[in-house]
Formats: structure tokens, C-alpha cells, sequence
């Protein structure tokens, strides 16, 4: 039977119009929220920049603003993150890997671990400082207010963010690589580790480096476990006790002196800095790598 | 026929090829795997039993009706009162702001990024979304303090609010979830696969209604988990409303007046010296459990949407 072609009706004037203001509404949003971010930059640059110096990266705090710098602060974030790192890499990405490749969805096991790491990424951050108090810096581990102990109590908490990130990842590989696999004769580790984690890697770094930029900014849950506002050294190793670089900015901001509130700035623009700089890392890697299949 | 060949016949699906030995390290490797997923198990029993404990103490000295009923807050007074609704009115006052804030804000960049922004606009946009979710909450703070409370609100604005406010915390934390619930809404949409929006097309939909009628309902459960998970940050953010919004427990509605958010609280008053033991201590611990409490329903709730509506693709 000879059937006509269907004749494909175009959009009329009206389905024009909405389209059009839709797609400019969508876009106003994005434009505003990117807007809001330059608008911040500019206010911090503009209070920070000038205090910015080498001798306000080397130097301890001070009860004189004019002296007052981060370096104990810088060197405890880098303590932090360090240690956080070593912690939440081989955790959060063993964990996705038995949840996406081994876990049985029937156990009830299973099930429940995967609603719990749910629930964990959305428990408040100050909630693991409470944890980190309660567990962490007093029995049964009782590591007292050190670096570990931040640095365990972040990894905690950002731990979720890797374990989602690289299910994510691991999912996206589609079941035919692995059936491929299998199907040659390698058994499900290998295949695994030599097709799924080498295709997964970039979308599970890009996670480890977002959880790890989240850490880095993360100040309620130190306030609780009790990095102190004033330390004067650097940490000398993981049972040190230390400061961090969102303590010494939410320090500053909390004096009444607005000389401290443009320190606080210039701690602010460190910061924004090594985010960048893991940011960009983290974006490079997602264009560079990502594949769609 | 051919004869050595030996053919088994099983259903489609069934797992006709084994190894052919059992082997140990691959039982090893999955034994280690499951022990790290454990950890996540360990932590949220090891919440449960700190705030357990110290609360449990904390309600042996005070009515639980008191606490969850009383409108007034001042745990340490001489004469302290331990009604709790202050500061649930001022933790909801500042979410709901935020997501007033956040949600058009967020669905729309997630809309426009997986819908209609060319490769290249998708490429420059998107990593300043991530930008912004990388600020930490710390910075926000300072912003919603030194310039969003006196620059905007007062000046440009003409509001007058005190210079602690609920307002000023709450616009400021809303585009801090946006790229939260952007970019959660947006893998969510682009994982929709392109058949669907092809079969669309093809019966002659316009972009808008692909838009909102194939991918965002297919989306769906992503969206619903984004703005969850969106929400919860809002109850949970601790520096925005501590530098921002004050200390003061208030039970308003006006987000012009200073509040006290149960987050603000725990961090001001952990940062103290409360000997541990004293009621003082135990607050910290009854705040956080009714803070636990509350995002766990709701992630119960967004579980439950997500399950509904979970499609599976490929």
C-alpha cells in the first residue's frame, strides 16, 4: 500500500514566541547565578588585594592586624587535605565499586548501605563535627583536637560525595564493555580493573577533586572538633595540633576591626586561589576524558 | 551433528559461564570491597550513638514537651528555657528563602545547559556553575555580611534590616545550592537518552515541549533528589547563617530581624568552653539530633520519590 507522506506541521507563531522567551528565562538564570559569583570575586579582590603580600603568606597570626598573616593556617590546610585524601580515594572508590559491581540489590545489606550513603551525603557538615568530637577526638579513638582528627572527620564527611561521584562514573560505562570482557575469558576483578576503573577514571577524579575542594572550605565542622583559632606554628606532623585557613578567615571576620575583615579577605583570595587551581584541574580532566558512549 | 560439540540450552539471561575453578583472590577482592562499604555504615551508627547519648542525658533533665514545644530559647541563663521552636523557625525562615531563591534559579541553568546551550556555551558556562558550588560556605558568609546586607538590602534596596539578618543569609545561601541542584538536575536530564527526544521530534514537538514534557518528567527523579539534597544543605548550612543571619533566637517570620539557626547554635556554642557533662554541653547534642532528625525524614521522603520514579536506560 502506498501511504502519503505525513505532512510535518511547523511550529506556529505562538510555539515560536514561548520558545524563545523560555530559552532567554533559562538563560537569565544561569547568567545571574555566574553574575552573582563576579560580583563576589570583585568585592573580595577589591578588600583583599591590597593586604595581599609575601609577608602575609609567611607570617603566624597576630593580635595586630598589621602583622597578622596565615602561614600556621595555609600549612594546616595542606594537612588537612593531604591526609583527607589518603582517607577518602581508596574508601569512597572500593565502596562504588562493590555497590556498582558486586553488591546483590536483593540482600538487604546491600540496600541498606546504599540508603545510608544517601542519607550521609545529606547529613549537615556540622553533624560530622559533632561525630568527630563524640568519636574521633575523644575515646574510643580519642586522637584529641589534632590534624588526624580533622582530617578524619572530613574525609567522613565528604566521603559520600567520592562514593556517588564514582558510582556515577562507574555506571556510565555501558554493560557491553564488561560483557565484552567477560566474554573473553577474564574474570570479573579483571575486568573491572582493566576496563571499567581505566574508563571511570575521569569522572572519578573529577568527584575526588569536587569532594576535596568541598573539604578544603569546610569550616563548621573544625570549629567543632576544635581547631583552635590561634595557633602560632606550623603542624609538625599528624597529632599536631593546627589551624586551618577557613578558621583563621571566620576568626578575622568574627573581630570588630575592619583592618581584620580585609585580612579576612586576603585569606579568602588564598583560598579562592587553590580552588581554582583544583577546579581547573577537575574541569580539564572531565573535557578532556569524558567520552560519550 | 558435529559431534564434541555439546550445546546447552538455558534461558536468555541466566548465567551459562562460570569459571571454570573458583578463585580466591577475586573472593578476597570483593571481601575488602564490601569492608570498605561498611564504613559508611559505621559512620551514621556512630552519629546515631553520639548524639544518643548525650541527648538521652539531656532529656533526663528536661521534659521532651518543653523542648519541642517551648518558644523560648536561653539554655544558658540562670533561669534557662529549652523550647527549641526559635530555633527550627529560624533554620526554616533561611531555607525557604534560599529555595525560593534556588530552585527557578537551578532547574532553569540545568534546563538550558542540557537542552539548549550549544557545545561550546556549555563548555564556558557549566565550569563557572562549578565555581560557584566550589566557594566555601565561609566566603559566602563574608559576602552576605560585608556586602549583600549594607550594598544591596540597605542601599541599592532601601530594606531595613539589621545587620544580622535572615534575608541577607538566606538570598545568599540559595545561590549557593544553585549549582547543587544544577548540576545534579542536569546530569539527571542529559542522561536521558537521545531516542526518546528523537521520537518526540519526529511526532513534531518543539524544543519547548521536549524540554518540559520528555526530559524533565524522565529527569524526574534526579531533579526531586537535587532539590532534596538542595534543601538539606540549606538546614545544615552552618557559616552563611552564623556570620550573616546572628545569634539572637527569635520566632519570626520577618527575614529582615536577626535569627538563630539550630546550626548557629551548635558551632557558637561548641566554640565555647562548656565543660562536658553540663546541660550547657547537652544542648549541643539535642540540637544536632533534632537537626539529624529532620534532614533524615526528608531524605526518607526523597528515597521514596526517587525509587518511584527511577527509569533505567540501555
Amino acid at each position: 500500500m502506498s501511504a502519503q507522506a505525513p505532512v510535518i506541521p511547523s511550529a506556529s507563531r505562538g510555539d515560536r514566541v514561548r520558545g524563545t522567551a523560555f530559552r532567554w528565562a533559562l538563560l537569565s538564570t544561569l547568567v545571574l547565578s555566574c553574575l552573582m559569583l563576579g560580583v563576589l570575586v570583585w568585592d573580595v579582590a577589591r578588600d583583599g588585594v591590597p593586604k595581599l603580600s609575601a609577608d602575609f603568606l609567611t607570617s603566624p597570626p597576630s593580635a595586630l592586624p598589621r602583622l597578622a598573616g596565615i602561614e600556621p593556617a595555609l600549612m594546616g590546610t595542606i594537612w588537612l587535605m593531604a591526609l583527607c585524601a589518603l582517607f577518602i580515594i581508596p574508601v569512597g572508590v572500593a565502596t562504588a565499586i562493590y555497590l556498582e559491581e558486586y553488591a546483590d540489590n536483593t540482600r538487604w545489606w546491600n540496600r541498606l548501605i546504599e540508603v545510608n550513603i544517601q542519607n550521609l551525603a545529606a547529613v549537615p557538615s556540622i553533624v560530622y563535627g559533632i561525630l568527630g568530637l563524640a568519636f574521633i577526638v575523644r575515646p574510643p579513638l580519642q586522637l584529641g583536637r589534632v590534624v588526624l582528627a580533622g582530617a578524619l572527620t572530613l574525609g567522613l564527611l565528604v566521603l559520600p560525595v567520592v562514593i556517588i561521584a564514582a558510582r556515577e562514573a562507574i555506571r556510565a560505562v555501558p554493560p557491553s564493555i564488561r560483557e565484552g570482557s567477560l566474554a573473553l575469558g577474564a574474570t570479573q576483578w579483571q575486568t573491572i580493573r582493566r576496563q571499567v576503573l581505566p574508563a571511570a577514571v575521569p569522572g572519578i577524579a573529577t568527584g575526588v577533586i569536587l569532594a576535596l575542594s568541598r573539604a578544603i572550605g569546610e569550616t563548621a565542622p573544625l570549629i567543632v572538633v576544635g581547631a583552635a583559632t590561634f595557633v602560632a606554628f606550623n603542624p609538625s606532623g599528624v597529632t599536631s595540633p593546627f589551624t586551618a585557613l577557613p578558621i583563621q578567615i571566620f576568626n578575622w571576620i568574627s573581630q570588630p576591626q575592619t583592618e581584620f575583615k580585609l585580612k579576612a579577605a586576603a585569606a579568602i583570595l588564598v583560598l579562592l586561589a587553590i580552588l581554582l587551581a583544583m577546579n581547573s584541574a577537575a574541569i580539564y580532566l572531565r573535557n578532556r576524558f569524558e567520552k560519550k558512549w | 551433528m558435529a559431534a564434541g560439540s555439546t550445546t546447552v540450552t538455558r534461558a536468555p539471561g541466566a548465567s551459562a559461564l562460570g569459571a571454570s575453578r573458583r578463585r580466591v583472590g577475586e573472593d578476597v577482592i570483593k571481601g575488602l570491597l564490601f569492608l570498605a562499604a561498611l564504613i559508611s555504615i559505621l559512620t551514621t551508627l556512630g552519629i546515631v550513638l553520639s548524639l544518643l547519648r548525650e541527648t538521652l542525658s539531656f532529656f533526663g533533665d528536661v521534659p521532651v514537651g518543653d523542648f519541642l514545644f517551648g518558644t523560648e530559647w536561653s539554655p544558658l541563663f540562670a533561669d534557662p528555657s529549652f523550647g527549641v521552636l526559635p530555633l527550627i523557625s529560624g533554620t526554616l525562615l533561611a531555607t525557604g528563602i534560599a529555595m525560593v531563591v534556588a530552585v527557578p534559579l537551578g532547574l532553569g541553568a540545568a534546563v538550558y545547559l542540557a537542552e539548549y546551550a550549544t557545545p561550546r556555551v556549555r563548555k564556558t558556562l557549566k565550569p563557572i556553575l562549578e565555581l560557584l558550588a566550589g566557594i566555601p560556605t565561609i566566603v559566602f558568609g563574608y559576602f552576605a555580611l560585608t556586602f549583600f546586607t549594607p550594598t544591596v538590602l540597605r542601599d541599592l534596596l532601601g530594606l531595613e534590616v539589621q545587620i544580622f539578618n535572615a534575608l541577607s543569609a538566606g538570598v545568599i545561601m540559595g545561590f549557593m545550592i544553585v549549582p547543587t541542584i544544577a548540576s545534579l538536575s542536569e546530569d539527571a536530564m542529559s542522561a536521558v537518552p537521545s531516542a526518546l527526544r528523537e521520537g518526540a521530534y519526529g511526532m513534531g514537538a518543539t524544543k519547548l515541549q521536549v524540554a518540559t514534557r520528555i526530559v524533565f518528567p524522565a529527569a524526574l527523579s534526579g531533579i526531586v533528589a537535587a532539590i532534596v539534597l538542595g534543601i538539606s544543605r540549606a538546614i545544615g548550612e552552618t557559616m552563611i547563617v552564623l556570620v550573616a543571619a546572628g545569634q539572637v533566637p527569635n520566632l519570626t517570620a520577618d527575614p529582615r530581624q536577626s535569627v538563630e539557626t539550630m546550626t548557629t547554635f551548635i558551632a557558637a556554642s561548641a566554640k565555647g568552653d562548656l565543660s562536658t557533662g553540663s546541660i550547657g554541653y547537652q544542648t549541643i547534642f539535642a540540637v544536632g539530633m533534632a537537626l539529624f532528625l529532620m534532614t533524615l525524614v526528608m531524605n526518607a521522603i526523597s528515597i521514596r520519590f526517587v525509587r518511584r520514579y527511577r527509569q533505567v536506560y540501555e
